[in-house]
Order: structure tokens, then C-alpha cells, then sequence
């Protein structure tokens, strides 16, 4: 058995301090929460990702959506490849919605995502938005991959994430980080 | 105090079956293990956890050859299997373990597995153990052997 690495001893990094900041955290207490609301999200960021575990209050595989700058209009697309644990992988997709679906959670365990919001300060261009999620539960599951897009050119200066048919379980954890370009 | 996203420890290898993160610090939120490299003997990277190999793992695939889309799963394992395909041929494998510090959860894992030889795919694990982590092992199993592959563990803080 080779490579022991003894975790700590390596103080190198090349990541320099500043490039990739934590800008909120929201731990979900008893009683459970939906919507989790990041707000006033600074400009001095070229991305955001978020990094997030999410149990469902009840039911099984149900959907989480996320809008920006409190835009419930018809200007979301996105598209997703879901695997099930056998049989043929399926997609779905959707033009116009009112909302980002980004992630399904389940109250039988806690689901996991890195989601990266590419570009969130340009005005350029819409926002892009992709997403890696999943759960398993040791007999079920599912593994995801979702791209998303908003069609506004606004600057993001705040996300929602919520919970279509129930809420997020105690423990559920979300993190914002910003990544400096 | 760690900084948001911090290099922990890392190692290139040329040789040997396994590679071993020890006295992993509990001050981080997740973990990620970078790999890329590749070995030999046709099999591919196991996965465990804490030294612990009972049937505590299970693990949910989708992934592609470039012809077929597929997805399966294995349940109650001893290890998770934490690439798609082989470890033959030079490729990337993203390992975050989210939330690995807590001890009330059970520990969720999520693998992107890139082999431009002949896979791409994700992978989502599950370590059913509220302990925190503190040991990563990443083995290659008899006939296989590593031949240069890096292995990059990093610390990611939230605030």
C-alpha cells in the first residue's frame, strides 16, 4: 500500500486567498424551510456556485426550483438527463417556464448538488446554469444532469431556491460561494 | 482557520494499488479528490471510506459510450465504485464527498467520471454512516496497478 498521505501536511496551494469565497450558508432547523433566499449578492464575483444536501419533508423524488432577482416569469428553459438505476436514461426539458427546475430531493435521504451559475454579472447575456444532483437510498435513486438558462440580462442579485410540493427537511444545507475571475 | 476552497493534500503515483488520505481535518464542509492519470489490469478506482469496508455503500450510474446512454446501480456494497469503465486510459475523476464533516447524516457522494477513451458519466454514492470522514482510500483491485495518475484532495469551507 503506497501513497499515504497524511491529510495537512501540504501547504502549497495555488489557490490564491479571496479566489473562491463562501458568501452565505443556510442550515435548515427543526420544523423544515422553503424558500432559501440569497439576497443582495455582491458584483465582485465572475461566477457563483452552489453546494447544497436537501431532504425533503415528506414524499419521494419531488421537485426543487430556483429563480433569479424574484423573476416569476416565463423566462426559464431547461433541460435534464436522469439515470434510475437501470434501463435506458430518460430527458426532459421545458421553454418559458416560470421557474429553473434544478434538482429533485426525497424525505427517504438527502439529496447532493453542484450547481454552477456561470457568468451571473454580465449584461450581456443571459444567464447559464448547470447542475450536477443526485440521491441514493441503497435500492433507489437517481443521478442528474441539468442546464438551465434565464432570459434576462440582468445582473443576479438574488437566487430562490424552493420546494414545489413540500418543504426542505432539518439538516438540509445550502452554501453560496463566489469564484473570482 | 482554512481558507474557502484549500488544497489538503496530494500525490502522484506510479506505481502501486492504492492511494491513502489519512487524518482528514473536520474544519471543512466538503471534500473534493481531483484524479487524473490512468493504470493498468483493466479494472477501475474503488472507493471507501473511514478504513471501513462493510456493506455500508451503495451508488446509482448514468453514463455513455459515445453509442448507448445508460443507467444502474448497486446496492449494499463494500465499496462504491468511482469510475465508469476502467482505469486504462488517461482520464479525469471528480469525487465530492458533500458534507462530509457532519455526524447526523448519512455521507452522499457525487463522482463525474470522464475517460475520453470510452466513457463519460456521474455517479451518485452513498456511505450510510453518520461519522465524519477522515480516510479516503482510492484502490485499484488485483491485476490492476497504477502507472501515473495524481491524486488532489481538496477542503471547501462554507461560512
Amino acid at each position: 500500500m503506497i501513497g499515504n498521505i497524511v491529510a495537512g501536511l501540504y501547504d502549497a496551494g495555488v489557490i490564491e486567498v479571496g479566489d473562491f469565497e463562501s458568501i452565505a450558508t443556510v442550515t435548515v432547523g427543526a420544523g423544515g424551510a422553503t424558500p432559501i433566499n440569497f439576497t443582495s449578492i455582491s458584483s465582485d464575483y465572475q461566477h457563483l456556485q452552489i453546494r447544497l444536501l436537501a431532504k425533503a419533508t415528506s414524499g419521494a423524488f419531488q421537485n426543487i426550483i430556483m429563480r433569479f432577482n424574484s423573476d416569476a416569469g416565463s423566462n426559464y428553459n431547461w433541460h435534464i438527463l436522469e439515470g434510475v438505476g437501470s434501463g435506458t436514461p430518460t430527458s426532459g426539458s421545458s421553454v418559458n417556464d416560470s421557474s429553473i427546475y434544478m434538482l429533485q430531493d426525497t424525505s427517504g435521504g438527502y439529496a447532493v448538488a453542484v450547481l454552477d451559475i456561470l457568468d451571473y454579472k454580465n449584461t450581456n447575456k443571459y444567464t447559464t446554469i448547470r447542475c450536477l444532483s443526485g440521491a441514493d437510498l441503497n435500492g433507489s435513486g437517481k443521478v442528474q444532469m441539468w442546464s438551465g438558462a434565464w432570459r434576462n440580462t440582468a445582473a443576479i442579485t438574488s437566487i430562490s431556491i424552493a420546494h414545489v410540493s413540500n418543504s426542505f427537511d432539518q439538516y438540509s444545507h445550502f452554501a453560496l460561494y463566489g469564484i473570482k475571475g | 482557520m482554512p481558507r474557502t476552497y484549500e488544497p489538503i493534500a496530494t500525490t502522484t503515483v506510479t506505481s502501486g494499488t492504492s492511494v491513502n488520505f489519512t487524518s482528514i481535518s473536520s474544519a471543512y464542509t466538503d471534500l473534493l479528490l481531483v484524479i487524473n492519470g490512468n493504470g493498468t489490469g483493466g479494472v477501475g478506482l474503488q472507493l471507501t471510506l473511514n478504513n471501513d469496508s462493510s456493506s455500508l455503500y451503495s451508488y446509482t450510474r448514468l453514463y455513455g459510450n459515445g453509442t448507448t446512454a445508460s443507467s444502474d446501480r448497486a446496492s449494499t456494497r463494500t465499496l462504491i465504485d468511482a469510475n465508469i469503465g476502467n482505469f486504462n486510459d488517461r482520464q479525469n475523476v471528480l469525487i465530492h464527498i458533500m458534507n462530509y464533516s457532519n455526524t447526523t447524516t448519512n455521507k452522499t457522494i457525487l463522482i463525474r467520471s470522464d475517460n475520453p477513451g470510452s466513457f463519460v458519466g456521474s455517479i451518485v454514492g452513498l456511505y450510510r454512516s453518520t461519522s465524519a470522514i477522515n480516510r479516503i482510500d482510492i484502490t485499484l483491485p488485483n491485476p490492476g496497478s497504477y502507472v501515473n495518475a495524481n491524486f488532489t484532495l481538496y477542503g471547501i469551507k462554507a461560512a
